[in-house]
């Protein structure tokens, strides 16, 4: 239910990369999502129409880049994979690990179409 | 929050931060947390409680858990030692605000409508219709939920979750970004456990064990007075620490946000 306010933060962020890069829209809107941000991609999905409706990206495509769980041990020093309920370590079982990816949420990437050149005046 | 350092990067995204430009198209690199805005607002609230040396809390559980039930009998026991004031998050109604002011503590009520969650920008609002000077624990009684509210930092020092012993003692696998989050496990009306057959307390702490999570389990019922010394002593321990800190100029994020640190450090 949050994901119709992550759209709408999503949509003020992809805002701020066109005018920074004076773009007229965004085409392609890649966001990076793990496991344990929360946010259910095909619930972002779904929102993000709603939420990018009259915006300069209303038209872009949303992508989405799956962050696979990995966890470093603090005992045994292994990095392993690891479901999103059972975090502990692949190689010696502790549950002593830290999360090296699979709890991002990111804005990855954005691809403009800039506008088109104002004609000069001679 | 960072844009040009690369501070952003972990271990896990570091690979994707340079991309190819495709042709007829600008392909611009981002790499910025999607909450940003709410972080920084976050940040801000969390400067707000640093300046008054007072220690926030954000109370998350499942609607009917015993949150506000807590919080009355915790109230009643640190009366004559601390300032207190909570920051009540519901649907619709003032029925919690009303039930923390019949304890003659400072209470502020946001309806959040639809929202199934507190924002750190709710938690703004909230602050500047309240008197802060004075307080030392300001609790934060989010809305009801075991899955929207662990997504936003409120500005918050500490997450403390509950979980009643009628919900069964597998929530922590079964929501597991709430409860990885929890600086603290209290289960709740324990009082009912020798009626219950199905929850174990002991199995409940290791599904919290298994998310990684070294955060105190505390065994409690807040209507029969159970095991609220350890809790109430945890408080205070927790207070201590945030003047420390405070006095040295720190401040403390919750659980999860530490890590984000911890890359924020190595990468920077």
């Amino acid at each position: 239910m949050h994901e119709l306010a992550v759209a709408q933060a999503l949509v003020e962020q992809v805002d701020a990369v066109i005018d920074q890069h004076q773009a007229s829209r965004a085409t392609l809107i890649r966001v990076r999502i793990g496991p344990l941000a929360g946010v259910v991609p095909d619930l972002l999905a779904t929102a993000f129409p709603l939420a990018a409706a009259g915006r300069r990206m209303e038209h872009a495509d949303l992508e989405f880049t799956h962050a696979p769980i990995r966890v470093h041990c603090q005992t045994c020093g292994a990095e392993t994979e690891a479901p999103m309920n059972r975090l502990l370590c692949g190689a010696c079982g502790d549950w002593h690990t830290r999360i090296q990816s699979g709890d991002e949420l990111l804005l990855e990437s954005v691809e403009l179409e800039t506008a088109p050149a104002l004609p000069l005046e001679t | 929050m960072c844009d040009t350092c690369g501070c952003n990067l972990t271990p896990g995204n570091q690979h994707l931060a340079f991309k190819p430009v495709a042709k007829g198209a600008t392909a611009v690199s981002v790499l910025k947390g999607l909450l940003a805005k709410n972080d920084d607002q976050a940040a801000h609230n969390r400067e707000h409680f640093d300046r008054r040396a007072i220690l926030a809390i954000n109370l998350m559980s499942s609607p009917g858990s015993g949150k506000t039930a807590l919080l009355e009998a915790t109230l009643t026991a640190l009366k004559d030692e601390f300032t207190c004031a909570v920051i009540e998050g519901d649907l619709e109604t003032e029925n919690d605000a009303e039930r923390i002011r019949a304890k003659g503590v400072q209470a502020h009520q946001i309806v959040t409508g639809t929202a199934c969650h507190l924002d750190a920008h709710l938690v703004h609002d909230a602050l500047h219709h309240m008197t802060l000077d004075g307080i030392d624990l300001l609790f934060i009684e989010n809305v009801g939920n075991l899955v929207c509210p662990a997504s936003f930092d409120l500005g918050q020092h500490l997450n403390v979750t509950l979980l009643s012993v009628t919900e069964g003692d597998d929530k922590p696998a079964k929501y597991p970004v709430m409860f990885r989050a929890a600086d603290a496990m209290l289960l709740t009306k324990t009082d009912l456990l020798a009626v219950l057959d199905d929850f174990d307390p002991d199995k409940a702490e290791a599904h919290l064990r298994n998310l990684a999570n070294p955060a105190p389990v505390m065994r409690l019922s807040a209507r029969k007075g159970m095991g609220m010394d350890a809790w109430l002593a945890w408080l205070r321990e927790q207070l201590a620490a945030q003047r420390a800190r405070v006095a040295k100029g720190q401040s403390r994020r919750p659980a999860i946000q530490a890590d984000g640190m911890k890359y924020h450090k190595a990468t920077a």
